[in-house]
Formats: structure tokens, sequence, C-alpha cells
């Protein structure tokens, strides 16, 4: 059923940037009251799928966001999905990933760190402040929305593994059950999934690993029930329903790079310069929208990300 | 004696169960439905914001309409073998309502291409044309189709000879292995589709490979069998 209509966020919805700075300075202050008592109050968002509310929110810190960007429907946020575990069409995970489990869920914190762990999600989120983030979004296939993410740093979560000198690299795997995920089932991509990045674009800020989405708890068909979003990367690079973190000191392979080294390279940064040998990347088309937007160096994120590759030829690395 | 689609006047009239009257106007409003359910479906999508064809409405519309130009293309072939499998001759005569319907969903799917989707852009036009193997094989498919919607009237087949225009729309074979390159190399990864249509066609030319070379055959093997 289309919620559409109704749901357009309203500017006033969007919690503004002030009110969150407060949270923030609330939100260490209360640190010694403890987390639940926050979450109790409203302060802290919630990652309980009790406490979450019954109609999606567009709640967050807009990061990035241009003048004309708004949140783009729920609707389309969780039915137009590439996530090809569940399936190679957009609509496939919606339908296939229904019965995903997504708890009891363990994620592995090794390789080259002080501190390998296999974490509970739980346990994993507990010690960092989890953040509502509206973020733009660019698909390599040139399609884009704005979507209002809820997390946590991934540098928050790298700093605790204590990463040693040796690091250079990190890795992400996707769970690999072909039981619950037909798509492992096909050779569409080496299974399971792999993403990668280096240490420091790990350490960005910017780079956000989410848990939730419109202020609710992550969908299956959106990564549940932890992903990466990094949004000066093509889509892709976010990768879902994450059980491995580790460090390392060679360039991780990636997936998509697996499949066709020549279409999908290893940074995978959104350059409208820099064509995909079959599309132009050049301009995208909004979700939502007729005519095509122009695409942003780094999808619009420049300023906070342009610094990691200077002196690098983009057009060797894309 | 053979006219242009290959039917003896014997045929006509010993084999085939005739068409029942309906069949051809059944047959046309059908083969009208799925444009008329894309396109309301892309301006109900993009003016009204609903969801028919999903959240990207001219892609899938794109894409859809694509199919269609190659089930269509895939029909035209199978009538052929159909005929020759059933006796029913006039089917014959559809080939050009499925050849037609094919170069009509062309048209919609090229047109959703140029306007919807690269909106007219000049410059990605250009450069989807002399850069993108899939573009142009595409347009390659197109071009070579033009020929064979404007001979498709009677009035054609009397004016080239039946031997000239049958071998101007031989040209039919191509332009159905180019339509599945086309869409192979388009899709990202799954490569499901497009080895669909690729059996279909490979299925519809092998048939006809296979015919042409047992009638070579056969008179070979009558000759030997004839000699001393």
């Amino acid at each position: 059923m289309p919620i559409r209509s109704n749901h357009e966020p309203t500017s006033s919805e969007i919690t503004p940037e002030t009110l969150y700075v407060d949270r923030r300075t609330f939100l260490a202050a209360a640190g010694a009251i403890g987390a639940g008592a926050v979450a109790a109050l409203g302060g802290m968002p919630s990652l309980v799928a009790a406490q979450q509310p019954q109609e999606p929110q567009a709640v967050g810190k807009p990061y990035g966001l241009q003048p004309d960007d708004k949140p783009t429907p729920w609707e389309d946020v969780t039915t137009y999905n590439n996530f090809y575990e569940f399936g190679t069409d957009k609509g496939d995970p919606s339908q296939n990933a229904k019965n995903f489990k997504t708890r009891p869920w363990t994620v592995r914190v090794d390789g080259l760190v002080n501190k390998p762990a296999d974490y509970q999600l739980e346990d994993f989120l507990k010690p960092s402040v989890v953040e509502d983030r509206i973020y733009r979004h660019r698909c390599v296939e040139a399609w884009s929305m704005v979507i209002p993410w809820r997390g946590i740093p991934l540098a928050d979560m790298i700093r605790r593994a204590e990463p040693n000198s040796k690091a250079k690299f990190v890795e992400f795997t996707t769970l690999m059950d072909p039981k619950q995920m037909p798509g492992e089932r096909s050779g569409v991509l080496p299974w399971p999934y792999t993403e990668g990045l280096r240490l420091d674009e790990a350490q960005n800020p910017l780079a956000l690993l989410a848990v939730g989405v419109y202020g609710r708890v992550l969908p299956n068909q959106n990564g549940a029930p932890l992903r990466l979003v990094l949004p000066w990367k093509y889509g892709f690079k976010s990768i879902k329903s994450i059980v491995r973190i580790r460090l390392t000191d060679a360039m991780p392979k990636t997936a998509w790079n697996q499949a066709a080294a020549n279409e999908y390279g290893f940074y995978s940064n959104v350059n409208p310069t820099v064509d995909h040998p079959r599309w132009s990347q050049a301009t995208e088309r909004r979700i939502g929208e007729f005519f095509k937007r122009k695409t942003l160096m780094f999808n619009g994120y420049a300023e906070q990300v342009a610094s990691m590759y200077t002196g690098m030829d983009l057009r060797k690395n894309f | 004696m053979r006219d242009a689609e290959g039917i003896r006047e014997s045929d006509l009239t010993i084999r085939s169960i005739r068409e029942p009257k309906w069949f051809p106007a059944v047959l046309i409003v059908l083969c009208c439905v799925p444009a008329v359910l894309a396109s309301g479906a892309m301006a109900s999508d993009i003016i009204a914001h609903t969801r028919y064809f999903g959240s990207n409405p001219v892609k899938e519309g794109e894409h859809f309409l694509g199919e269609w130009t190659l089930r269509f293309i895939i029909a035209s072939l199978a009538v052929t073998p159909l005929r020759q499998v059933t006796g029913w001759n006039w089917l014959a005569k559809h080939r050009r309502t499925f050849g037609l319907f094919a170069f009509g969903y062309l048209m919609l799917h090229w047109l959703t291409y140029a306007l919807l989707d690269v909106q007219l852009n000049r410059g990605d036009l250009v450069k989807d044309l002399t850069k993108r193997p899939y573009i142009m094989i595409g347009m390659a498919a197109l071009l070579l189709m033009i020929p064979l919607a404007l001979t498709s009237t009677r009035n054609s087949i009397r004016r080239l000879g039946g031997k000239r225009w049958n071998r101007l729309h031989m040209l039919i074979y191509p332009i159905a292995i180019l339509g599945v390159i086309h869409f192979w190399l388009g899709v990202k990864k799954d490569i499901t589709d497009p080895l669909l249509y690729g059996v279909c066609v490979a299925a519809l030319l092998g048939w006809r490979v296979v015919r042409w070379w047992s009638r070579r055959e056969a008179p070979h093997a009558a000759t030997l069998a004839g000699a001393p």
C-alpha cells in the first residue's frame, strides 16, 4: 500500500541541528545515569523493535544535503533494493527477506587488532552513541535517494578494536547462509559478499554502521541487522548484513570487483567525470523525480572526504 | 506455386484448419495490451507518483517495452515452425502482425530511452552511440528493422518479387540475435533473462537450419540412390 502521499516529511519533522548538539551534551551528561534510563526518557534513539515508532519518521541531522534534497519516501527506501543475496530484481529483497533471522547475531572483529572478539550485536553497539543522520545515497546504476539512517560511527568501533601498526585496510563480510539467502545459491556474485576500505576511509567520521532507517529498526531488505553506509561511495560499497570486520595489511578483495573488475573498482567513489563503461555517471535520477540531477563529486561530500584522495588519479583508481 | 510466404496453394485447401473469424481482431487487441498498460503505468507513476512500475518507472518501463519487442520478434520467428508442425497455414499472415508489433514496441522502447531516460541530452546520446557497445548493437537492430517495417505491405512483396522480398526479410534473423546480445550486454550481472530469450531465438533459428540442411541433403541422397 503506498504510504507516500501522507508521509512526505515536512522540514519541521527533521530534527534541527541545534537540537542534536543539545542531545549530545545531554547524552554525555546522562552517561552516568545509564543508557537504559536515557532510552526510557526518549533521549537516545532506540534499537529495540518494540520501542520503535509505528510510522517511519524522517529524523536526523542532515549531512551534506543540497537545498532541494528531501528524504526519499519510506516505501521506496524499503522496496527498491539491490541486495543480491535475496534476488537480483529490485523488488526481490523486500519479498524474499521477510523471514530472515537477524537475532541472535554475532559480529566477529579480528585481524590486525589488539582486541579481537566475537560480539553479540547488542554488546557490539552498546558502548557507542546511536545517531540519526540523513545522507544522500547514490547507486552505481545512476539512481539516488536521500535516506535517514540510524547507526554508530564506524570509527568508534575500529578504535575499540585497537588496530595495530600493520593494519592498513578493513575487510567486511556478509553472512553466508544459502538456506536463508536464496541468491547465494546462484553464481551471480562470489559469495559471501565482501567489501573493503582503506583504514583512513573507515575512520572517516561519515562512515556509519547502520542499524536503523527512518527512526525504525533496519528492515531485513535494507541489510539488517547491521550494514555499512558510505555516502560518498556508490551504494554497493555499503555492505549489508555484516558478520565480520577484519583489519588487514593487504587490499581486500571486493565482490563486485571480482565479478567485473573493469566496471567496479576498489574505491568506487561517486565521480561524475568517470563513466561506468556502459552508462554515464554525470547525472542521476532521484527516485520519485522525473528530471535528472547532476551528480556531485563524492556525492556532495567532497569537503569531508576529498583530502583522503589528494594526489591520486581517480580515473585509474575508480 | 509458392507465394512470398512460402505456402503451397494446395496447403491452403487441403491441410489447413480455417482461421477463426474473430482471431485477427482479437490478436491485434491482445498485442496492444502490454503497450497500453506500460504507457498508462509510466504516465501514472511519473505524474501521480503511483508505483505500478515500482520506484523507477522510466527504467522499468523501458525494460518492459524492450522485452516485449523481443517477445514479438520471437513470436514472428515462431510462426513458420508452428505452421509447419500444425499445418495451420493461415498463421503465415500473422508474421506481419507480430513483425509490425515488434517494430512498434521497439519504437516505444527507443522513445522511452531517448525522451524519458536520456531526456534528449545530446552529449549522453552521442556518447551512448559511439562508446557503448550494447547501445550500438541495439541501434543497429533498430536500423535494420526499418526496411522490414517499410516493406511489410502486400504491395511491397509484389514490387520486390517474392524471392527478393524473402531474402530482405531474412534480416529478422540477425535482428533477433542483435536484440538478445543488446539485452545480454545491458544487464548488470544476472543473465538469466537474456539467456532465456537467447535459447528461444537459437531454437527457432536452429529449426530453420535443420530444415534447410535436410532439404539440401534429400535431393542429394536421391541422386545417390538413383546412381547405378
